[in-house]
């Protein structure tokens, strides 16, 4: 029997375990819609198509799944370059189906006609249009084979609504045949043994883990490494719940909004294991003196990480979960003598760094800290083990530095683009996937403004996502750097027009809640964590809070601002 | 340091843009790429001649590796290559200079295409030093214009012949 080209997407999106999807309809996507009330896989309309990618990415990385979306041609499939270049960054797995004009239109500059492939060519880890009804169950299964594995990322299918109404008989493919694809996960056991000899000379090394933990899903295997190692543990921002915090070996972030103890303590290590971290400008500050005097062990799953910004002595390319495997089976079978006496002097070290500046702010009971907010959130929620998406700026940072997360994928937050308006629609797709836990988005009062909409898809489908605005009347990192480089002139940053949260909240069918007081901030969590609907939060925070310690772009990282 | 690169790529649409797109989305230098299928016409071959230090042309060979449609990079710094370019070259051929430029490519085996009263169209192949040899010594009969397809490139061994 012969199926149209919209009965095989959906056959194939079966076939590929796909639950829910978040999209947008339109010309080029009707034949698609028309068919989906026959399948059961759930459809969550979103209000832009940018939410869609961002919901699909929050899914995604709250599952390890991947998430997918759906939008028609020309301006819904523009809308997603923001969600696809967030998720590429990231290395997030989702595969974004937009509509095209017919085949034979392609190339007229027809109506809604944007060369999409094109267009996301360098913010996606590959994709394709699709000519023939034919190769449309192939591409499909290619898409997401090659979304998952590897190093994951965005992958683009762009369908022509002549291939979407086209019939053909339908096979879902079971071999996948990519002449050029064939990802290394296995390390190298040579290069594992070397670099556990090269471990076991080590006096003050280090465990630098990145999203690439998160991504294989080695967050075990990397605590026992730490343990067995009694090596002290920094993540990135994407790294983040990789290591469970609190723990004695636990470092807090590295980088430019790092810890005092982190950084200086990558600054004097001996070894500087890397794993699943890609060295990104935000955490080496001046490359020249980024661990000056460490032995660096790079494990990677993608080789063009590795020697990129940092040259490295030894260069591992494996899946992360391998490569730890295989290095705890060698220090499992000949441990490092004397392993607690030789380690003391570093971690008593560590401890002073730890004590001479630990994160800090001071709470008055007038104006409400930003960072009171998040300590209160960790607080009041961690028993309920909620999952934590942010907005980007210094709610992001706040969220990372008072906010603990000692599991994967609890921690959702755009890393590698930085892109404001990703929390809330995250939070959303990471809610469909878990409807009964907590989901919460700490947001900036600039950045939740840029999906808001979204909030209509949260009520609408009842997905009760908490959002709590750290309300600092600011863009508020752009000020920071203002006040900091560039003499205080707040050129651009103020956002005191803005609307009143809590009757938008209303307005949008969700529930508004506000604390202008210290001691407002518990009354108004608990309210919000126990409304079954979802909480849009206005924390109205003193403005002028800044981010600490900063190194500033470029220098070294031990030029910490410290207060 | 200017580098020679062999790529063998899917011949599918969009191939050539993922990787001229990948050269200037990465700052990267192209100086010449060629492209013609290879024996098996669903590969094509990619000649590319590049520029960067130690660290780019690393850079450049695993980055074009990464690109799905890419099946194997050739790094000529590693392998004995042999390399050859064609000019088609346009001199002014008047009555008094004919001989002497007849004489140049005769001299570097090239061969005369195009004739007209007062133009030779001249086609010469050999490695870059003979190309630009020629190309000095027709300079002075007054070039018109110059086409140059840029270098191909085969490994010695036999190994890039075969697909991975
Ligand atoms: C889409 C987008 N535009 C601009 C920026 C640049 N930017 C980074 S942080 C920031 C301020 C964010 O303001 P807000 O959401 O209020 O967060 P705050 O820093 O005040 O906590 C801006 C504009 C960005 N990261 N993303
Ligand atoms: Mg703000």
């Amino acid at each position: 029997m012969k199926l149209t080209g919209a009965q095989i997407f959906f056959e194939s999106l079966k076939a590929e375990g796909v639950d829910v999807m978040f999209g947008l309809p339109g010309g080029a996507v009707i034949d698609i819609y028309d068919e989906m009330p026959k399948h059961n896989i759930r459809h969550i309309l979103v209000r832009h198509e940018q939410g869609a990618t961002h919901m699909a990415d929050g899914y995604a990385r709250a599952t390890g799944k991947v998430g997918v979306c759906l939008v028609t041609s020309g301006p819904g499939a523009t809308n997603t370059v923001t969600g696809i270049a967030t998720a590429y960054c990231d290395s997030i797995p989702i595969v974004v189906f937009t509509g095209q004009v017919p085949t034979a239109l392609i190339g007229n500059d027809a109506f809604q006609e944007a060369d999409i492939v094109g267009i996301t060519r360098p913010c996606t880890k590959h994709n394709y249009l699709v000519k023939d009804v034919r190769d449309l169950a192939r591409v499909i299964r290619e898409a997401f084979f090659l979304a998952r594995s590897g190093r994951p990322g965005p992958v683009l299918v762009d369908l022509p609504k002549d291939v979407i109404a086209g019939k053909t008989d339908f096979k879902y493919p079971k071999n996948i045949a990519m002449k050029g694809y064939k990802p290394t996960t296995e390390a190298h056991m040579g290069q594992i043994k070397r670099a556990y000899t090269a471990i076991s000379k080590a006096k003050r090394p280090v465990i630098y883990a990145g999203g690439g933990v998160i991504l294989s899903s080695a967050a075990k295997e990397l605590k026992e490494l730490g343990e067995r190692l009694r090596c002290p543990v920094t993540t990135t921002l994407m790294g983040l719940g990789g290591f469970p915090a609190p723990h004695d070996l636990w470092l807090g972030m590295l980088g430019m909004h790092g810890t005092f103890r982190a950084n200086m303590a990558v600054a004097n290590t001996d070894m500087l294991i890397s794993i699943g971290a890609r060295f990104d400008d935000r955490v080496t500050g001046k490359l020249s003196e980024f661990a000056p005097s460490a032995k660096i062990i790079h494990i990677d799953i993608d080789p063009t990480s590795i020697s990129k910004n940092v040259k490295v002595d030894i260069p591992i390319v494996g899946d992360c979960k391998d490569a730890l495997k295989k290095l705890l089976k060698l220090v499992k079978e000949s441990p490092i003598e004397d392993l607690e006496k030789q380690r003391q002097p570093w971690l008593d070290q560590i401890q002073k760094w730890k004590e001479t500046y630990p994160l800090a702010y001071e709470q008055k009971d007038d104006v409400i800290k930003p960072q009171y907010v998040v300590e209160m959130l960790y607080k009041l929620c961690k028993d309920k083990n909620p999952i934590i998406s942010t907005e980007v700026g210094q709610n992001q940072m706040w969220a990372a530095q008072y906010y603990h997360y000692s599991e994967p994928r609890t921690l959702l937050t755009s890393g590698g683009l930085g892109t404001m308006g990703y929390g809330m629609p995250a939070a959303i797709g990471a809610q469909a996937a878990f409807p009964g836990r907590l989901v919460i988005d700490i947001a900036g009062d600039g950045s939740i403004q840029m999906c808001i909409q979204e909030l209509t898809t949260a009520v609408e489908n009842n997905l009760p996502v908490k959002v709590a605005i750290l309300n600092n009347q600011y863009l508020g990192m752009v000020r920071q750097w203002q006040q900091l480089f560039y003499e205080k002139q707040y050129c651009a940053t103020c956002l005191k027009m803005a609307p009143d949260f809590v009757k938008l909240a209303e307005a949008y069918g969700a529930v508004g809640l506000r604390a202008t007081k210290p001691s407002e901030v518990e009354k108004v969590i608990l309210e919000a964590i126990a409304s079954p609907k979802p909480v849009l939060m206005d924390f109205v925070v003193n403005p002028e809070e800044c981010v600490y310690p900063m190194v500033p772009a470029g220098a070294a990282t031990t030029e910490m601002i410290l207060v | 340091m200017r580098h020679t690169l062999g790529v063998l790529v899917e011949n599918q649409p969009g191939v050539l843009s993922r990787v001229a797109g990948l050269f200037s989305g990465r700052g990267f230098n192209i100086e010449s790429l060629t492209v013609a299928p290879t024996l098996d016409p669903q590969v094509s071959h990619i000649t590319l001649v590049t520029t960067g230090d130690e660290t780019i042309m690393e850079q450049i060979v695993k980055q074009l590796n990464k690109l799905i449609n890419v099946i194997k990079v050739v790094d000529f710094r590693e392998v004995k290559f042999v390399d050859r370019e064609m000019a088609l070259i346009k001199v002014k051929a008047e009555a008094h200079t004919r001989a002497e430029a007849l004489r140049i490519v005769d001299i570097f085996r090239g061969k005369v295409v195009d004739v007209s009263p007062n133009y030779f169209t001249i086609e010469v192949t050999g490695d870059e030093g003979k190309i630009e040899a020629i190309l000095d010594l027709l300079a002075q009969q007054g070039i018109v214009e110059v086409v140059r397809t840029g270098k191909v490139a085969i490994a010695r061994s036999k190994k890039n012949s075969k697909k991975k």
